[in-house]
């Protein structure tokens, strides 16, 4: 059982990866700007999916609250670059 | 009573939430959370312009379960249509769904509601003429999605936050 | 390199297995979606799959696994996941209304450079 746990495990972070490699693609090539924020977005949540499969795999309770703080901090950031796009180029 | 609870649901979330973060319930903890919940309600009350009175919670059970389910479905519909369709076959569309639900909360559920919804996404509400701006992803039937808002997301909301007033 | 226990019973192996899986691929799709689907109003659905379907499965996996560890039960992910569903449509629709202001604008600039190309110069003399 804790071989399979282990591939699971192995399996899920090497899934992550390439979705945080996904995201880091259409960062960089997004055409517009809102492209690369809802990139970002996703790929900060994505993070936050790691940081709890690192937990599991370390049996470590601390990730827990690592994974608060990156929620806590991804959604302030992203709320704050969407108000920055709606309303920071109305001022040219 | 009403000057020392002036909303006795987020004095409680404020205690449950307490008590998750420490994972405990010792009576110290337990009075420290309570003390949280009677001090912040009060200080947030400017913040919170419009009191809402919750009525019918099993409605709101009943909506929130329902709409669980919607969230799984779609989940799979959203999932299959990214891996196996054509791009070139894909309809999205931007719709509109006229609205009767007035009440504020009512309308910030029913926009967490529809965005945690895979599939749709809340533009906004056009001032003019009280319609809900909505972006589909794979649209095969408008009817069906204005019908699906109305019936299955709008009218339990007016039952729940609006019936004082009808 | 990890530190995982001796043992797990498999009552709650076999469900935190299965939800690592669905999760991860999940997780994956949306990704997916987000890299190659070919417009933006199309591209902002591909991450909410993410959102709720993978970050409930994780979570959920979360809970089992240390609830089965510690021997006793271990619910504080449920804030996170309060906290996730409470605010992923929030950024969603601030996003999506963003997106559609500046389209909007750019639309509107555009029409108006088409305006000014297509009126008649006036006459310098």
């Amino acid at each position: 059982m804790i071989t399979l746990l282990q591939y699971a495990l192995y399996f899920s972070q090497f899934c992550l990866l390439l979705a945080m490699i996904f995201c880091t693609l259409r960062l960089l090539r997004g055409p517009t700007a809102q492209d690369r924020v809802l990139a970002l977005d996703t790929l900060w949540m994505i993070v936050m999916l790691f940081t709890l499969v690192l937990g599991i795999s370390f049996a470590d309770q601390v990730y827990f609250e690592l994974a608060l703080l990156i929620a806590l901090t991804g959604f302030v950031s992203t709320i704050a670059l969407a108000k920055f796009l709606m309303r920071g180029e109305i001022i040219e | 009573m009403k000057r020392l609870l002036p909303s006795p649901l987020l004095t409680l979330a404020l205690l449950v939430i307490w008590l998750l973060l420490n994972q405990t319930v010792a009576p110290l903890h337990v009075l420290f959370g309570l003390l949280l919940g009677l001090i912040i309600p009060r200080l947030t009350l400017p913040l919170r312009p419009t009191q809402t009175r919750l009525r019918k919670p099993w409605v709101l059970f009943r909506l929130l379960s329902w709409s669980l389910l919607e969230i799984l479905r779609s989940c799979f519909n959203v999932s299959r249509i990214i891996l196996f369709r054509k791009q070139q076959d894909l309809n999205s569309q931007f719709i509109r769904v006229p609205l009767d639900l007035k009440d504020a909360t009512g309308l910030a559920v029913l926009s967490c509601l529809i965005n945690s919804t895979p599939g749709t996404v809340w533009v906004e509400i056009l001032s003019d003429s009280h319609e809900l701006s909505l972006h589909v992803f794979d649209l095969h039937d408008a009817n069906w999605w204005i019908d699906t808002i109305k019936q299955r997301y709008e009218r339990p909301l007016i039952e729940i936050f609006e019936q004082e007033q009808a | 390199m990890m530190q995982l226990p001796e043992s797990l019973p498999l009552w709650l192996g076999i469900p935190v297995v299965f939800l690592l899986l669905a999760g991860s691929l999940v997780t994956l799709i949306g990704a997916l979606g987000l890299l190659r689907l070919p417009h933006f109003y199309q591209r902002i659905h591909g991450p909410s799959i993410t959102i709720t379907f993978g970050t409930g499965c994780f979570l959920l996996a979360s809970m089992l696994y240390f609830t089965g560890l510690e021997q006793r039960p271990i619910v504080h992910e449920l804030l996170i996941t309060a906290f996730v569903l409470l605010t992923a449509p929030v950024s969603a629709m601030l996003i999506m209304r963003a997106a559609v202001y500046r389209d909007l604008r750019n639309e509107n600039k555009k029409a108006t450079e088409n305006l000014h190309q297509s009126l008649p110069k006036p006459k310098t003399d």
